[in-house]
């Protein structure tokens, strides 16, 4: 591990303050499950460590509209065992659960999940040519083992995709996050707009600026109809996913009167497919129906070689969480 | 800065890159807690911190100054062993021990969550405050912790037999 400088903060404004002096080469620290793994083998080499993990941003609280703030810094077991996010947005409980290991849910924060890096083998193998740890060396995925790869929104530049669950649910659920900038500047974005795709500089991965602090997750009232959380992996517990999917149905006289659907693990951000749910909207809640939507989520997918099972596996995996949360037999 | 493991303060002179789990090891020389794969991805390394179980490679010492830490030397020693090490060691729950000690903090972590309610990526029903701690569930709540002796029936059966009674 390179050397750093480290300090710690009770207030907000404080640690954005903090980190702007310290230029680029600071980085704010809660967890620190996925930073300080990549610190000690120098993928990440921060001069400043920002330790954020004692700011009072821990609360979940209920809004007046009937939403809920979560606490950038709530642990992401905390927010999985929340009542309120167990009653009122299952698919956000079954998703943190899905995650990682207890040992790892008990420590990393909810802002830090939204930052983690991705998991391709090649931006942590530090002798391989990664476009996102070194701007412009090229990617080594393309050509390489790309079995965990993007097959929705990557580029030539880099096919990593974004390891979280918890990111697919909120986006599902249409999640806001809010942010604090330097000068106190604070601003809401919806999540859905808070990753990047790759595009020519897969190094830039968010919407945020220099210094600016992740302070809260903001979710909507809970949308009707039945929410759940699928998870397709290698081994069946504490793994990344190969394929994830979030869904929120709601039915009325057997058609569908709302759906809100997301994939993981198949882009660099959490994939919201619209499509799909364009397709679904007040058709009958039938097989047919969730193919064709499936079809039209994937229609502009691109396999790589390893990984072209991955397309039929989301459409089926989608096909199937809508079949379960609307009782339709396969 | 300080420590506080296993209810006595510790005084430390550290670089700011040590973990947690060096820290104890080579600092505080608290052996019990072992260094595994130094990644987060064996559970070796766990302890308790407030009760709660983390991984202490992916820590930072210098991050839980005040934090109350429990490694397997607070747990019990080996003339008042706690009933979980008994178990261990009535069931055979091991064969080369080295993540035995991970394997009993992690277990006494998540005999804490369960008792809390919280519920598992086997929960059927998460919004359910009804918990049944059935070897499924088990299982997945200990899959932090690896052991590649595999002895992970033993083990179940260990934490098991420390349920009946019913305190978890």
């Amino acid at each position: 591990m390179k050397p750093f400088t480290y300090e710690r903060v009770t207030d907000p404004s404080i640690a954005v303050a903090a980190a702007v002096a310290a230029g680029s080469g600071a980085k704010f620290i809660s967890g620190g499950t996925n930073l300080l793994d990549l610190m000690k083998l120098e993928i990440e080499q921060p001069s400043h460590l920002v330790d954020v993990s004692r700011l009072p941003l821990r609360q979940v609280e209920p809004l007046p509209d009937g939403g809920l703030r979560i606490g950038a810094q709530a642990d992401n077991a905390t927010v999985a065992a929340d009542r309120r996010v167990r009653e009122q947005y299952p698919v956000l409980s079954e998703a943190l659960l899905a995650g990682a290991s207890a040992q790892l849910r008990n420590k990393a924060s909810i802002a830090g999940n939204l930052l983690q890096r991705t998991r391709c083998g090649y931006f942590y193998d530090t002798s391989a040519a990664c476009n996102k740890r070194r701007p412009g060396a090229g990617c080594d995925a393309l050509q390489g083992f790309n079995r965990i790869h993007a097959i929705l929104g990557a580029s030539d530049a880099c096919i990593a995709t974004n390891p979280s669950d918890m990111a697919v649910a909120l986006v599902a659920l249409d999640a806001r996050i809010e942010l604090l900038g330097e000068g106190g500047t604070a601003r809401t974005v919806a999540l859905r707009d808070f990753h990047l795709l790759p595009e020519t500089t897969p190094q830039i991965e968010t919407v945020l600026r220099p210094g600016e602090l992740i302070t809260a997750v903001v979710l909507p009232p809970p949308a009707p109809g039945r929410q759940h959380y699928r998870k397709v992996r290698d081994r069946a517990s504490y793994e990344f996913a190969l394929v994830s999917v979030a869904a929120i149905v709601a039915l009325e006289g057997g058609r569908i009167a709302s759906a809100r659907t997301a994939f993981g693990a198949v882009a660099r951000t959490p994939w919201r497919p619209l499509a799909a749910e364009a397709v679904l909207d007040g058709r009958p809640a039938s097989l047919d129906t969730y193919r064709v939507a499936a079809d039209a989520a994937l229609a502009r997918a691109v396999g790589r070689g390893h990984n072209d099972f991955k397309i039929e596996l989301a459409k089926r995996t989608l096909v199937a969480v809508l079949a379960q949360l609307t009782e339709v037999r396969p | 800065m300080s420590l506080k493991v296993n209810g006595k303060a510790y005084d430390l002179q550290i670089d700011p890159r040590t973990t947690l789990l060096d820290a104890l090891r080579e600092h505080l020389h608290l052996t019990g807690t072992k260094k595994g794969c130094d990644h987060g991805q064996c559970g070796a390394c766990t302890v308790l911190i407030e009760g709660r179980r983390i991984n202490s490679c992916l820590s930072l010492a210098v991050m839980h100054e005040g934090d109350d830490i429990v490694t397997i030397e607070g747990v019990g020693d080996p003339d008042a062993l706690h009933p979980l090490q008994a178990a261990f060691v009535e069931y055979d729950a091991f064969q080369c021990g080295y993540c035995t000690s991970g394997q009993i903090c992690s277990a006494l972590g998540m005999l804490a969550e369960a008792k809390a309610g919280m519920p598992s990526h086997v929960t059927e029903d998460v919004s359910s405050h009804d918990l049944e701690l059935t070897d499924h569930e088990l299982r997945e709540r200990m899959s932090g912790n690896l052991c590649r002796c595999a002895a992970y029936p033993n083990i179940i059966a260990a934490i098991r037999s420390t349920l009946v009674g019913g305190d978890a």
